[in-house]
């Protein structure tokens, strides 16, 4: 079987990741590839985690993929890192928001979030950390975080940077014209954070 | 060019292509998009939202009796509301084709059970169809209208949430345009009177066999052989997951017509390999029928019947492939789902909550999430419309029983209401029932993603609608006691609660507040703040259940991303210390 690319998006309802897989697939699509996309809705809307798989190649079959097979993560908020982080090849490369997002348990004191969230990623995996809200929000924009961790992700990884995609004029092609110079920017700011 | 799209994009797009002309839907996931994008060619489809499931099928069995292809399509637990109209029309035949799109969701991502809609193929007699990517999403419609004509029966359309919601490329065709002939009258074909019956279902049973031999040759069915050591026969996305992790010398028996089972070509199959699995989601539906059939194979002992399959399941299940994974050291805490922020829910569930005397028969709605902490306001849910009607149950039950002391509260929204709601409402006042009704009416079709309903005053196609008067019908039906209250005004809310347990006549609560997501009504919200010295640390406030609200260095804390100033915490706040800013 021919090499498919496994990448895995998760956060918290709200925080941008259908931008992410959008610019993702957009980008495998117009590059030939075969390209297959599941996410999972439910009651996203209502705070609770979202994960959005994405998966290439010359011959994609499940839409879907299990433990221990992701290639690529990118988590918006660093404990849904740690809570997806069983989905992952053990030489995954993972890029984590370091971002506190409380869960209705957390925010109301019938749990505690937990501490050490990046640094038990950074132990076992190979992670670029980030704060993609503050170079987000330096940038003008808060809104743009997704786009800095798509950059972070792009630089990081080799199947993103080596797929001979130009992902910055896919940006151009996928987000409104208005928002096309900020998330350039974002993503440009992202790739420079991950070379640090 | 092909396109990147969902499962149910692309059944628009077939129901589009396939000539459809009616297609009729109440919402649900993972089904809700196909006729939100349908909806689309508004211009040669006709596209609405029923009132409920049963409604939905029978406008589009109409349909196919006016002459016309037809399209229906609703969650798996939808088809139990529509399960009678399908037997009969099972029997009856069809003039245009007429599809059922059953939307299964193993793995209950957003459904009350599991259940394997295919069965209700072998048990109303009917062709089940099952596709494995989008393109077949779209493929099938068109190849499942055919085989409705062909063979003048309905045809059962079943996905499963990963099919519905995965996107995959699909390459498009154009529109066949068909015109259906002039009504004729055939009221020995579409009557169905107890005289017609035996010569119908010996029809049926002809029909079945027929259809057996056709998926012999059916373009729906595939076989692939690899190698002659390890047959696979498999459907929908299980096809996909069995694909994938299967050495490449696996031979396949793909299957989109899976019943009735083609059983001479799975025979021929089997009879080429040295060992045969079956690899489905669901129930052991296939495998029962191969068996049935005299072929050995294995599958549910060792895929299990339970949740969803992936490709490591599948690989780990089947062949022992283990894939490692590394384990870190932190536990990270759920994040259950909770009402929204300004919810007019609310202001209901804080009300009842905790109290004793209190029974609250629940339904399925964004109000289900009434059940949840600290508000934990529900008793019991099991389906849509179910509130009212367990609700009485209850009531008798303590009648009979001579217990006296609880008072009964059956709640719906406004969509459940026209969807079974009704029934209910009517069942209580025609029986005497000791239950006050309550209507949560939050104008719109919420928890499957805004949905126009009966009472919001638009359809499906955008055109502007008679709105329906919940109180008028609850007028007509013999409630005396209407009330109707802002669930936001804590206060008058628990007055409403009050006085309908007190009502000496028939009384129902109807709540009425926006659902705070809808964007027509471009509501403007505010914010609340905390006067961090005057909070006493009494956490009153977190007994709302808002996400926006917590506790951060011992006060009370709100986090002004998510707050809209609904001001119900700072209604339950003894101190004052919430204040809506500017006010
Ligand atoms: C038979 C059936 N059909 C559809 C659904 C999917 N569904 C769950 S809740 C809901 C809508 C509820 O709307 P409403 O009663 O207005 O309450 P809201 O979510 O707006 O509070 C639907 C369609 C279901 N669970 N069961």
């Amino acid at each position: 079987m021919s090499k498919v690319t496994s990448i895995l998006l998760s956060g918290v309802g709200g925080q941008g990741a259908v931008l992410i897989s959008k610019i993702l697939t957009n980008g495998f699509v117009g590059a030939g590839y075969d390209v297959k996309q599941s996410e999972n809705h439910g009651m996203s809307q209502r705070g609770g985690c979202v994960t959005t798989q994405v998966r290439f190649g010359d011959k994609v079959y499940g839409p879907l993929f299990g433990k221990g097979q992701a290639d690529i993560m990118i988590a918006l908020e660093r404990m849904e890192a740690v809570r997806c982080a069983d989905m992952l090849k053990p030489d995954a490369v993972v890029i984590v928001n370091d971002y506190r997002q409380d869960s209705s348990l957390t925010a109301s004191g019938l749990a505690e979030y937990p501490e050490g969230c990046v640094e038990a990623m950074q132990e076992n995996f190979n992670t670029v950390v980030l704060n993609a809200e503050e170079i987000a929000t330096s940038l003008g924009n808060i809104r743009c975080a997704n786009v800095v961790l798509l950059g972070a992700a792009c630089a990081a990884c080799k199947e993103l940077n080596q797929s001979g995609i130009d992902w910055e004029s896919v940006i151009a092609a996928t987000v409104p014209p208005k928002h096309k110079e900020l998330n350039i920017q974002a993503f440009r700011a992202g790739m420079a954070a991950a070379a640090q | 060019m092909k396109h990147l799209m969902s499962g149910n994009e692309a059944i628009a797009r077939g129901i589009y292509e396939a000539g459809i002309k009616v297609a009729s839907a109440y919402p649900g996931t993972p089904s809700t998009e196909i006729l939100e994008n349908a909806v689309k060619y508004k211009d040669s489809v006709y596209c609405e939202w029923a009132p409920n499931e049963k409604v939905a099928l029978e406008v589009a069995y109409g349909a196919c009796i006016g002459g016309s292809r037809s399209i229906c399509t609703m969650k798996l637990v939808g088809l139990n509301v529509a399960a009678d109209p399908m037997f009969t029309a099972a029997y009856n035949g069809v003039r245009g084709a007429f599809v059922i799109v059953s939307a299964d969701d193993p793995g209950h991502h957003s459904s009350q059970n599991e259940q394997d809609n295919r069965n209700y193929a072998r048990h109303a007699k009917i062709p089940c169809i099952e596709p494995a990517d989008s393109q077949e999403c779209k493929d099938f419609v068109k190849a499942a209208c055919e085989i409705s004509e062909q063979f003048d029966t309905p045809v059962l359309f079943r996905t499963t949430t990963r099919v519905n919601h995965s996107m995959s490329l699909v390459e498009f065709g154009e529109r066949v345009e068909i015109q259906a002939p002039p009504y004729v009258k055939d009221a020995q074909k579409f009557v169905c009177v107890p005289a017609f019956v035996e010569g119908k279902h010996n029809k049926v049973v002809q029909r079945m066999k027929d259809l057996a031999e056709y998926g012999a040759t059916s373009p729906l069915n595939s076989v692939e052989m690899n190698g002659s050591a390890v047959g696979v026969v498999a459907s929908g996305a299980a096809y996909q997951y069995a694909k994938e992790v299967f050495p490449e010398d696996t031979s396949f028996l793909k299957l989109g017509l899976t019943y009735p089972l083609p059983v001479a070509l799975v025979k021929d199959f089997a009879s080429k390999v040295d060992k045969l699995y079956v690899i489905e989601e669901g129930d052991g539906f296939l495998e029962l029928e191969i068996k049935a059939a005299g072929i050995e194979c294995v599958g549910k002992e060792l895929t299990g019947e339970v949740g969803e399959l992936n490709p490591q399941l599948v690989a780990e299940r089947v062949l022992g492939t283990v894939f490692p994974t590394k384990t870190v050291p932190v536990k990270p805490v759920g994040r259950p789902p909770a009402l929204c922020p300004g919810c007019p829910h609310r202001g209901f569930f804080y009300t009842v909550s905790g109290k004793k005397d209190y029974i609250i028969s629940g339904d399925i709605g964004c109000y289900g999430l009434g059940s949840t902490a600290p508000l934990s306001a529900i008793d019991a849910v099991v389906c849509m419309g179910g509130s009212f009607t367990m609700g009485m149950g209850m009531a008798k039950s303590f009648m009979m029983e001579g217990y006296t002391d609880k008072k009964i509260f059956a709640i719906l929204g406004d969509s459940t209401f026209f969807h079974n709601g009704i029934t209910g409402a009517t069942e209580i006042v025609y029986n005497k029932g000791n239950v006050i009704p309550v209507i949560l009416d939050n104008s719109i079709t919420a928890m499957t993603g805004h949905q126009e309903n009966p009472s919001t005053g638009f359809t499906l196609q955008g055109d502007v609608a008679n709105a329906v008067k919940i109180e008028k019908v609850m007028e007509a039906l013999g409630y005396q006691n209407i009330i109707i209250v802002d669930p936001n005004d804590l206060k008058a809310m628990k007055k409403a609660v009050e006085d309908a347990a007190a009502s000496e006549v028939p009384a129902c609560i109807i709540t009425r507040r926006p659902c705070v997501l809808l964007k027509r009504l471009n509501l403007k919200f505010g914010k609340c703040v905390v006067d961090v010295d005057k909070c006493i640390s009494c956490k009153k406030c977190l007994k709302v259940g808002c996400p926006a609200v917590a506790i951060r260095d011992g006060k009370s804390w709100i986090d002004r991303n998510q707050c809209v100033g609904c001001t119900v915490c700072a209604q339950v706040c003894p101190v004052g210390a919430i204040e809506k800013e500017g006010e």
